[in-house]
């Protein structure tokens, strides 16, 4: 298999013992959508958390376009070009719409210590903001506080968001978790959408979207992957049925 | 509505400019002190309120500005300026010392490792031989200004300490309305996500804890050359308490309403001296029912019910008139 864009070898986190994460080893290959999916407990949000460096793996190395990202700090791979989304909707609430992009899009001029600097300084952006919040649909919503908008809205502007900064890999946090079934239709044609050109690893329970998206899928049980392939394979695979059924009879 | 706010404004300015001349009215000096609460109450809401950082450690910033320009001032010899100036950075870079140390923690361990480190600087005061322990720092001269300005008259100092403060409240305006200012509030709001957007969140709070820690020295120095003196209840944690105070009875989500609490409370302990001792517990009530009646402070609420009024007056026609004419243009 040629080196993906991230690649992740015999990961691992273990919390007082309780193996999270046990030995994972993934490869992700750029332009592609990868989802990791499994029941709950499996260990995808631990794993997904140390892809994007939210969390220290206790073993194993991460690997991100050629350069060792094992131990470097997550604002340090978000500028580097990995970013990531968070499951319950991260906006900046008591901001408005406009100003949740357009701090997204400042990071673009370096690390901005500048305290003295009029908001003038930044005049410049706003058109691409406005590019950004029209090709998610917000354009009506750009003053409205991001704490006011519906669910679906958040997320679409998260995605937004997360767009601006132009990242090469986006690592999404079940992007469709706790939406209507319309919202959930509108967020996968859009994150097909914006996937173009991208590289996208998502962790998503909603098969519909996984099959839908997703060229390659991981399952996961027990911090361990059960079986990796496209969702013809994966679906077909008994011990996947097995295990989907036997964590869904618990809940 | 514009033209009401400015006339508001520009009586008000005027007034204040005319203080000196109208000792019978108010007391100068007494007016020369709220200004540096002001300022004091406004830099310590870089942190919380525009930071969402809660420091109970700010006497000791606005102390070590007054012992540090009184030091230099009296036993160097140094003119006034540079002697303001050097509280100034001192305090910043105590600041850059309490952020670093304390940002490792948030919210109540935060405010606690503020307050022990606090607690240091209070007991060094109170130890070093210099500081004259419980009798403070006295006699501190007033010297001149950049040489030109003699600080022994009350009318003099008035209009340079007015300056200073008023730059220093431009300061906080423009570090809150900057491009560093929208990170600070994406930390407020959620810090993880302002990680995960790339900002290296620890250096932004390092930065604002200085920022808040100098302007606050700032404002302990020109105390120490008002009254000429630098005391210990200036480093002491009650200090620390009444910033607080101050800044949640003005209103912590607005720029300047730390300013309207800190000329409550500076009034409150100046005009009521006469009860003694009740002035704790009149504060203390007023205090409560603030907290009570509006939890977003004064100014917050004034300010929610005059944008209600615009709102009211604006709203009904020219909203989609703007709407369309963005649709034209783009």
């Amino acid at each position: 298999m040629a080196p993906g864009i991230l690649q992740a070898k015999a990961l691992t986190k273990s919390f007082k013992g309780f193996y999270a994460v046990d030995g994972v080893t993934l490869n992700v290959e750029e332009g592609s959508i990868h989802a990791l999916i499994g029941a709950n407990g499996a260990g995808k949000t631990t794993c997904f958390n140390l892809l994007s460096k939210f969390l220290e793996p206790t073993s194993g190395s991460i690997v991100f376009k050629g350069k060792d990202i094992t131990r470097s700090k997550p604002d340090r791979v978000a500028r580097l070009g990995l970013v990531r989304s968070f499951q319950i909707s991260a906006v900046f609430g008591g901001l408005s719409v406009m100003e949740n992009v357009s701090l997204a899009l400042q990071r673009g001029r370096g690390e901005s210590f500048d305290f003295w600097r009029s908001p003038r300084a930044l005049a410049h952006q706003r058109p691409r903001a406005e590019e950004l919040l029209e090709s998610v649909g917000l354009s009506a919503y750009k003053e409205t506080p991001a704490a006011e908008l519906p669910y679906g809205r958040k997320r679409a502007l998260e995605l937004a968001t997360t767009l601006a900064l132009d990242p090469e890999v986006m690592l999404l946090d079940e992007p469709t978790a706790g939406m209507a079934t319309e919202d959930v239709g509108r967020i996968a044609r859009l994150i097909q959408t914006v996937a173009k050109g991208r590289t996208v690893v998502m962790v998503e329970h909603n098969l519909g979207v996984v099959s839908e998206l997703c060229d390659r899928i991981t399952v996961l049980a027990r911090g361990q992957i059960l079986v990796e392939g496209d969702y013809e394979t994966v679906s077909r695979d008994e011990r996947v049925i097995e295990s989907y059924i036997g964590g869904g009879g618990h809940e | 509505m514009r033209l009401l706010t400015w006339t508001v404004l520009a009586v008000g300015l005027i007034a204040l400019l005319a203080v000196p001349f109208f000792p019978q009215v108010v007391y100068p000096i007494f007016v020369m002190k709220t200004f540096c609460f002001i300022l004091f109450a406004c830099a310590f809401n870089l942190l919380l309120g525009h930071t969402g950082i809660l420091s109970f450690g700010h006497a000791a910033f606005f102390g070590s500005g007054a012992y540090i320009t009184g030091y230099c001032v009296k036993y160097l010899g140094w003119p006034t300026d540079l002697g303001l100036l050097a509280g100034m950075l001192a305090a910043a870079a105590l600041g850059v010392i309490f952020g670093a140390l304390a940002i490792r923690r948030s919210g109540i361990y935060l405010a606690m490792i503020t307050l022990a480190m606090a607690q240091l600087v209070y007991f060094f005061y109170l130890q070093a031989p210099f500081t004259g322990a419980e009798d403070g720092l006295q006699q501190i001269p007033r010297g001149t200004f950049l040489g030109l300005l003699d600080l022994r008259s009350d009318i003099t100092l008035y209009y340079v300490v007015f300056g200073i403060v008023a730059a220093g409240l431009w300061v906080v305006w423009r570090t809150v309305n900057s491009p560093f200012g929208a990170v600070l509030r994406a930390i407020r709001e959620h810090e993880p996500r302002a990680v995960s957007l790339g900002y290296p969140v620890a250096r932004y709070k390092v930065l604002v804890f200085a920022l808040s820690a100098g302007l606050s020295g700032l404002a302990g120095s020109m105390k120490a050359i008002i009254f000429q003196l630098a005391a210990l209840n200036d480093a002491h944690w009650h200090m620390s308490g009444d910033v607080i105070l101050m800044t949640l009875l003005g209103g912590m989500n607005t720029v300047f309403g730390p300013a309207a609490g800190a000329v409550l409370v500076s009034a409150m302990t100046h005009y009521l001296d006469p009860f003694g001792a009740w002035v704790t517990v009149i504060i203390g009530l007023v205090f409560m029912s603030c907290v009570l009646l509006f939890r977003e402070g004064i100014v917050g609420k004034l300010g929610k019910i005059l944008k209600l009024n615009t709102n009211f007056q604006t709203d009904a026609a020219p909203a989609p008139g703007r709407l369309e004419k963005s649709k034209s243009e783009g």
